[in-house]
């Protein structure tokens, strides 16, 4: 993750960003910049502060979900990326562009072919058949009507809509006519996606569907997405970062486990609450450092090491990586039988380690059988943390039965 | 006697105040026409070639190739046997009734006056959708031309043009009018945003969004607009008729000067008959171009 974000350059950047809604904003404006509330502002002016002081970078590639309650501004953010709204205050800026700079020919290539977005509302053409819509992006770019159609249906089948082409949106469902819009957004390969409330209207299975599709595709197409849901689910499971906006502003921002294990205000906090942490978190984002590695050469070295270490064993890992692991009490058989031998494989017992990618939830059984922390081992063999009881009875724990977690840390 | 008599009567102009200003409106007019009315009148010369040819063409016809022409419109629009029966009789029972030459004359002007107020609607009402400026002039205007007695804008038409068929199609089409600019606008103004802004989003160019979202979404009340319009330009053909305009309505006109009540009521429902196939036609016609939008044909 780390060594992604050191690559990671930069897309989209926003800078000071602030939408008031009304008459005359700009007369307005002092008092947003004093620090008064939305509804205070509301109440003095009759004008709606949709954004407030909005600072973020997206990078290339990346899947950014922006979250909040309803009324939150997240569709006035989104709108921001391709100008549908304009602010009152601020940069906007794609690819070292500023969006605000565009004149209006180059504002509509930039939207023809920089972006494409999906609508929490659809805004499916009604008086076009469903693969038309699909085709529209194309068509307004001047694609030719036949090669439009093709690309269309090839989309159509991906959101498995296929048969669907001749219909009209008002005889489809509306997680259908979802579909519809997400084939649409697809359909003209823009390199960002902007994704107001895609997936809110479908169920449960298709929803999961289009998600893992979502994060395939991106994978594969290297798309930059912009994410808006409800959902945390949603956003922890394929958000690489999280904003979350509150009133129009920025409550926090950043990757999904710093805003589950960390979250700045009790908003986040409430928010987060209700997540499945066992389905969200990963085990790299809460193991401990790699420490009890044993790594001497003869039993003797090994012996010593392991005095240093507060526990009674610890893991033996020599150039080929992590071998096992490897008590006190074995070490001193060994030690004492032959008190010049070799330390190798052959003291340890077998645990099996585990991967730092694996879902916490999935590792829940091993961890509690287990008499030992478990060794976090990467795919190359490498030793990068561990997993202990305490840990996980820590991260899951609920604050409702604090007793039960005291007995977890106990035994 | 005179500082209070503003309290008791209106201050008015003297009579001869009021006589100058007349005078001197009619005589700058009088000039204008004299000078400008051949030009003007020149200008409308292909609209007028275009008239006589086409009322020409209705006549020349044979009867029944005009119903059978008629018929198949109406079958194509509305894909109705009941409607187009309708339509077969009615004509037929005009013609049977000796009224066939000046249905087939007030039929050419009403389509011209129609497709003239189409072609001039529509554009305005466009206008009138972009720019609240133009729809906070043009809205008055419209006030007046459905609202001043059309007798009032005959007389500078008349005036400058003379009697006969021209002055005719620009009186109707000025009290026609109307409803196309007005419903135009007001379909246009009420499209879906969620709808247009995602064709802005796109990248759609203000013509693009025009021709492929707004209009075609505002069209169910565009044809509403069309429809009335072509029931008062129907309605118009009587007072056409008293300059020059030849048609159902010389009848009308007459039987008034001369109570003849039978043949007036014999016009009066050629005319009639004329309206309701128009608007059945019309209306079934935009209905079923409509009808996917609703979802309703789910075949
Ligand atoms: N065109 C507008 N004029 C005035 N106020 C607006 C406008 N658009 C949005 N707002 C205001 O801005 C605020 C944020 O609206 P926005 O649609 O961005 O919310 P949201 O986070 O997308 O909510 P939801 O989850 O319900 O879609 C709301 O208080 C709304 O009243
Ligand atoms: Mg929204």
């Amino acid at each position: 993750m780390a060594e992604a974000a050191k690559e990671a350059e930069t897309l989209i950047r926003i800078e000071g960003l602030y939408k008031l809604f009304g008459n005359n904003p700009q007369k307005h404006m002092p008092l947003v910049h004093q620090g008064k509330s939305k509804d205070e502002i509301l109440a003095a002016t009759g004008h709606t502060l949709g954004l407030k002081d909005i600072n973020m970078t997206i990078n290339k590639g990346e899947i950014f979900v922006i979250m909040g309650l309803s009324g939150s501004g997240k569709s006035t953010l989104i709108r921001h990326f391709n100008r549908l709204i304009d602010p009152t205050e601020g940069v906007i800026e794609v690819e070292g562009t500023d969006v605000m700079q565009l004149g209006e020919k180059s504002l509509q290539n930039f939207r023809r072919h920089k972006m494409s977005m999906v609508f929490q509302r659809f805004g499916l053409l009604p008086h076009k058949t469903v693969v038309d819509n699909v085709a529209y992006g194309l068509s307004i770019q001047g694609v030719s009507k036949s090669e439009g159609l093709d690309k269309a249906k090839e989309w159509l089948e991906t959101v498995g809509l296929a048969g669907y082409e001749d219909q009209y949106p008002a005889q489809l469902s509306g997680g259908q006519q979802q579909r519809v819009g997400l084939a649409r957004a697809l359909c003209t390969d823009a390199e960002i996606l902007l994704m107001d409330e895609a997936f809110s209207a479908l169920d449960p299975l298709i929803r999961s569907e289009m998600q893992d599709q979502l994060i395939e595709l991106q994978e594969k197409l290297h798309k930059t997405i912009i994410f808006i849901t409800h959902d945390l689910d949603e956003a922890l499971r394929i958000g690489d970062r999280i904003a979350i906006l509150k009133d129009g502003e920025m409550v926090q921002q950043g990757e999904p486990e710093d805003i589950l294990l960390n979250p700045a205000t009790d908003y986040v906090e409430a928010f987060v609450r209700d997540v499945n942490r066992a389905r969200a978190l990963t085990v790299e984002t809460v193991m401990k450092d790699p420490a009890y590695r044993i790594t001497a050469d003869t039993i003797e070295e090994a012996l010593k090491q392991m005095k240093g270490f507060k526990e009674d064993y610890g893991y033996y890992i020599n150039d080929e990586g992590y071998q096992g692991v490897v008590t006190e009490e074995a070490l001193q058989e060994a030690y004492d039988e032959d008190n010049n031998a070799e330390m190798t494989a052959e003291c340890c017992e077998d645990l099996d380690p585990i991967s730092p990618d694996a879902v916490l939830e999935t590792v829940i059984p091993d961890t509690l059988e287990s008499e030992y922390s478990l060794p976090v081992v990467d795919d190359d063999g490498q030793m990068t943390g561990r997993l202990s009881r305490s840990t996980l009875a820590e991260v899951l724990g609920n604050e409702e039965k604090p007793d039960a977690e005291e007995q977890q840390k106990a035994s | 006697m005179a500082e209070t008599s503003w309290l008791s009567e209106i201050p008015q102009l003297s009579r001869g105040e009021l006589r100058d200003i007349r005078k001197g409106l009619d005589g700058i007019y009088r000039d204008f026409s004299r000078e400008y009315g051949e030009t003007i009148e020149a200008l409308f010369d292909p609209l007028l070639a275009f008239l006589v040819w086409f009322e020409k063409l209705l006549l020349a016809t044979p009867w029944f190739l005009v119903i059978a022409v008629i018929a198949a419109l109406a079958w194509m629009a509305s894909r109705s046997w009941k409607l187009v029966l309708g339509v077969v009789v009615s004509f037929f029972m005009i013609g049977y009734f000796g009224m066939w030459d000046d249905t087939m004359r007030t039929m050419s002007i009403i389509l011209v006056c129609t497709m003239m107020a189409i072609a001039l609607g529509v554009p305005i009402g466009i206008a009138m959708a972009r720019s609240d400026r133009i729809q906070s002039t043009v809205t008055p205007m419209l006030d007046i031309m459905q609202t001043m007695p059309a007798f009032v804008y005959l007389i500078p038409v008349v005036m400058l043009l003379g009697i006969g068929k021209i002055p005719g199609v620009i009186a109707v089409i000025i009290y026609a009018i109307p409803p196309v600019i007005r419903l135009t606008n007001l379909g246009i103004r009420l499209v879906d945003k969620d709808v247009l802004e995602a064709a802005t989003a796109y990248g759609a160019s203000p013509i693009q969004r025009l021709m492929g979202v707004q209009l075609p979404l505002a069209m169910p009340t565009i044809m509403a607009g069309i429809n009335q319009t072509i029931m008062m330009a129907l309605s118009m053909v009587v007072i056409a008729s008293m300059i020059g305009v030849k048609g159902l309505g010389q009848p009308v006109l007459k039987s008034i000067t001369n109570q003849y009540f039978t043949l007036g009521l014999l016009n009066g429902l050629a005319i009639v008959a004329l309206a309701i196939i128009f608007d059945r036609v019309s209306q079934a016609y935009a209905k079923r171009s409509q009808q996917h939008m609703e979802g309703l044909d789910n075949g």
